[in-house]
């Protein structure tokens, strides 16, 4: 489910804006469906319709990673150019779009504010150890899985117990280990862990509930 | 190929997928990652937590004038190319023996590495990272290769901070099992172990954790392992 949340920005009036987060924004299209369009077709209004959505959020995300405005606005900037030059490789059997922009504004923030490089994975790699149950559905039903399971996730996090939320904030938002989270709360470390683990076990329960 | 037993667990799994971790931890979490395809799922899904938490923030309104900016821009910046499928090459290719990312970082030979001996049976290589060069010295987590002959083990320690080990070849045994490939150990103060590298020797990595910042200052950082 998705909560209006944007405050309709002043947009420039000849840009087509909406903010498609909203479910009165009058238009079917998910961020997905825009986010392929962007992909596929170059499709300038889907991404300023994206950018109406992200841009708010990623402004926020960067703030509390320790970002001024200033900096934040440039930031924003380019993670959604960003978005825009990778969307062809979007794959909405993977990821939602909103995981999907998290993780490349992810990287773009450790990249620019720690000048660090983030040690990824290649999928591609012969090294890689494959799952042992490599199979999966056809790419219609995953999508539709990855949508589905994204709203049943949604819902759980509104449900976790405001001690485990907090936490979890914590640690997606502030750019801070749990080990350095405990000390600078002065909460137990042991306690720290266990509220992460239950809050993860709730949400994972949710994500892979299929029923 | 068998998957690893021993796993980061999922709070720095959390640290991971939200990017709290610096280079060096995050390289032992990854490579790991790269030899089990369980953490992947984990990592996957909580990176869609990420997602849904990005997407419940209170949203922050931008410059008017952003998206506009943005647009001009766009022309400047043609799609990345997307990367070429990968040759399927009728041969099934020999598995290196360093997987991604610390291939890029180290290559896949350590025999050609530059080690340098600690002790009888024990070498070491550094591994340099982005920080190496530019942030202060010994404020960040470490990377190193470790090489050890059969039987071998440090002298007895506990640690201070965190440490990560990751078996790449061969395995060793300790308190609490045995590593073998893939194998992640994660020791913190409250352990004492006594590792020892099996019979046919240990080539692992090992890391520091940026705890080093704040424990630094009180005391030498016994284990040789860790003492950069
Ligand atoms: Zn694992």
């Amino acid at each position: 489910m998705v909560r209006p949340l944007v405050p309709r920005a002043p947009f420039p009036l000849n840009a087509p804006m909406q903010d498609i987060g909203s479910p009165d924004a009058g238009s079917d299209q998910t961020l997905e469906d825009r986010l392929l369009a962007v992909g596929r077709d170059r499709d300038r209004a889907a991404f300023a319709a994206l950018f109406g959505h992200f841009a708010p959020r990623l402004k926020a995300y960067l703030r509390r990673q320790g970002c001024d405005a200033a900096g934040a606005e440039e930031l924003v900037q380019e993670v959604m150019l960003l978005v825009w030059r990778r969307a062809e490789t979007y794959d909405p059997a993977q990821a939602s779009a909103s995981t999907w922009v998290f993780t490349i504004a992810r990287n773009k923030r450790i990249d620019v504010l720690r000048r660090e490089q983030r040690p990824e994975i290649d999928p591609d790699d012969p090294a890689l150890v494959p799952a042992l149950v490599p199979d999966r559905p056809e790419s219609a039903d995953r999508r539709l899985e990855t949508q589905e399971s994204a709203g049943r996730l949604r819902a759980a996090l509104k449900d976790l117990p405001p001690e485990q939320a907090e936490l979890l904030r914590l640690a997606y938002f502030e750019d801070k280990p749990h080990s350095v989270i405990s000390i600078e709360r002065g909460i137990p470390l042991g306690t720290v862990k266990s509220r992460l683990r239950l809050a993860m076990e709730r949400l994972r329960k949710a994500l892979r509930d299929t029923a | 190929m068998t998957v690893p037993t021993h796993h980061p667990g999922d709070t720095l799994l959390i640290d991971y997928a939200g990017g709290a971790l610096d280079e060096a931890v995050s390289l032992a979490v990854a490579t790991h990652l790269a030899l089990c395809p369980c953490c992947r799922l984990n990592v996957a899904e909580m990176e869609a937590v990420g997602g849904a938490l990005l997407e419940e923030i209170e949203p922050e309104a931008v410059d008017p004038t952003s998206l506009e900016a943005v647009l001009a821009r766009l022309d400047e910046h043609p799609p990345l190319p997307r990367a070429a499928a990968p040759v399927r090459p009728s041969k099934p290719v020999p598995v290196p023996l360093i997987p991604e990312p610390l291939r890029r970082y180290i290559g896949d030979d350590p025999s050609r590495l530059p080690w340098t001996r600690l002790m009888r049976g024990m070498d070491c290589c550094d591994i340099p990272l982005s920080r190496t060069l530019s942030g202060p010295p010994g404020s960040r987590s470490k990377a190193r290769l470790m090489r050890l002959g059969p039987g071998v083990g440090p002298p007895h320690h506990t640690h201070r901070g965190i440490e990560l080990t990751l078996v790449l070849d061969g395995g060793f045994t300790d308190d609490l099992g045995q590593f073998g490939r893939g194998d992640l150990s994660v020791a913190d103060g409250s352990i004492r172990h006594r590792p020892v590298a099996d019979e046919e020797g240990c080539l692992c990595l090992a890391v520091t954790d940026g705890l080093l910042r704040f424990t630094g200052a009180l005391g030498l950082i016994l284990n040789p392992f860790v003492k950069f």
